[in-house]
């Protein structure tokens, strides 16, 4: 579970945000819009101890991140999975290694989830690619792998950052479908979007929590969308 | 000790998962070969440099030790003098040098063909003590021999000893620079190597990558680049050793001799460990300092 409580966060003099207070429960799903600037990536990256708030505290699994080594917070990265917008990988190793890379750093190779390795390339599409390099992929190839790293340790918490971002409605539909069943299983979901029409799909698909940050405020925006 | 020998194998032998997260290449592998390669060259010399004063300060000390020269006004007095000598307690040995011998003596200075009879060459009896009163002994020859002048080699031998001594010192002081340097270089070339691949970091932190397993793929690719380098340079420095001349009886060259040629074996296994103790600390500290 991360908790965020009573969190600000700013640079350079300048506020992001304040007052900002989340809880991702397991099995909850937050979608979380808001215009490009207001922090969705930011506040992405401090639930899961990329960035430490300048106010207030973050729980990540019931421990407090300012508290926290550098050993733990690995530990607990390894429980939540990643989507970032602009995906970034191992360029030197082939597209495979990328997609497991979370087991290699938990020295869970050749267990179980290597065997779904398979599984999961060719549910994500790129099979034909698993040995490519990620330069040689295309924005949306590279969006379907991360997703496929994200989810390949069977994270509790999956975070996505504009996760359809370089992906077409097709992919899109699929990637939205594969957040559900995570999220169906008990994973706690937080998508950061501002794609209506996947905000729309995901409303009617799940009791999913609409979240906007607008002038440094985090709302409730449900009504409105 | 098992278990530890079984680390270093297990270290030897690689971690693939481990090793496949930081890219192959980059200018900071080079740099390490070569720096290690050369400090590792330097050090061979410095290390022949230490050992070769040392045993020549041994040699001079223990050739010296225990020897005098007593000079005499003329070869009239040589009687006389070997009389007395060998009169005196603790005298071991009184031999009266003959003019062949000082003409060996003076010929590295003066040629082969040095005309010995129309030189006022003094006459020299070598004398080997064994705990005699040299003061006494002096003041005897003051009364019975005036003119005689007896050298106990102190005046020179002391300074040469001395000398040797700081030379060996200078060269322990040399590896003590070159390791530092080394470990300097191969720092500056972690850091660098990190910084390089901070998206790499970037990359595994998001993923669960603990910062022990990061630094481990750097440490053992320094750690083997050091050893590498340095293997190479050893045996370059043992060859240029080799090569050089074999020198004489009072200054006899650098080198090694005997088992002596089994240290320089100490310099890769030295400069891996320091590459490790280095590569280690520097990469913690560098992950440390990234957010």
């Amino acid at each position: 579970m991360i908790e965020l409580e009573n969190i600000a966060y700013g640079y350079g003099g300048r506020v992001l945000f304040a007052g900002v207070s989340l809880t991702l429960e397991p099995g909850s799903f937050h979608i979380l819009t808001g215009a490009s600037g207001t922090g969705k990536t930011t506040l992405i990256r401090l639930c899961y101890g990329d960035l430490t708030p300048t106010e207030g505290a973050v729980q990540l699994f019931g421990r407090d991140l300012a508290g926290m080594d550098r050993d733990r917070l690995a530990l607990s990265r390894r429980r939540i999975g990643v989507v970032h917008q602009e995906a970034r990988f191992l360029d030197h190793l082939p597209l495979r290694d990328n997609v497991a890379l979370p087991l290699a750093m938990a020295d869970r190779m050749g267990g179980e989830e290597e065997a779904q390795l398979g599984d999961l390339l060719a549910w994500v599409g790129l099979t034909q690619q698993q040995d490519q390099r990620p330069p040689e992929l295309s924005g949306g190839e590279r969006q379907r792998a991360a997703l496929a790293r994200a989810v390949i340790m069977s994270p509790e918490i999956v975070l996505a950052d504009e996760p359809t971002g370089n992906i077409d409605w097709e992919m899109s539909e699929r990637l939205l479908q594969l957040l559900i069943e995570l999220n169906r299983s008990g994973k706690a979901v937080l998508i950061a979007t501002h794609d209506l029409a996947l905000i729309r799909q995901a409303k009617s698909a799940v009791d999913a929590r609409i979240l906007r940050l607008k002038d440094g405020q985090l709302d409730m925006a449900g009504a409105a969308l | 000790m098992k278990a530890l020998l079984a680390q270093v194998a297990a270290f030897l032998k690689g971690d693939p998962q481990a090793d496949r997260i930081v890219p192959p290449s980059g200018f900071t592998a080079r740099l390490t070969i070569l720096s290690a390669a050369a400090m590792a060259f330097l050090a061979v010399f410095a290390l022949a440099l230490s050992l070769s004063m040392g045993r020549l300060a041994a040699d001079w000390a223990g050739e010296l030790e225990g020897t005098a020269t007593l000079r005499l006004p003329d070869a009239d007095a040589a009687e006389t003098a070997l009389a007395l000598l060998q009169a005196t307690p603790g005298i071991a040995q009184a031999r009266l040098i003959p003019p062949e011998e000082q003409q060996a003596l003076l010929a590295p200075w003066f040629g082969p063909d040095l005309p010995l009879d129309d030189l006022p060459l003094p006459t020299l009896i070598e004398i080997t003590e064994d705990g005699a009163d040299l003061q006494g002994l002096r003041a005897r020859l003051a009364g019975e021999l005036p003119g005689a002048v007896l050298d106990t080699h102190d005046a020179w031998r002391g300074p040469l000893v001395a000398a040797a001594d700081r030379l060996r010192l200078l060269g322990w002081i040399c590896l003590t620079l070159i390791a530092g340097v080394t470990v300097a270089i191969i720092t500056l070339a972690v850091r660098a190597s990190l910084a390089a691949n901070n998206q790499v970091i970037g990359v595994l932190r998001l993923v669960g990558a603990r910062d022990v397993t990061i630094a481990r793929a750097f440490v053992r690719r320094f750690t083997l680049r050091a050893l590498l380098g340095a293997a190479s340079g050893t045996v370059l420095g043992c060859t240029a050793i080799l090569l050089l001349p074999a020198g004489d009886a009072v200054l006899p060259g650098l080198g090694f001799r005997g088992a002596g040629w089994l240290l320089p074996l100490l310099i890769p296994i030295l400069a891996a460990l320091a590459a490790f103790a280095a590569t280690r600390a520097a990469a913690l500290s560098v992950l440390k300092e990234m957010t």
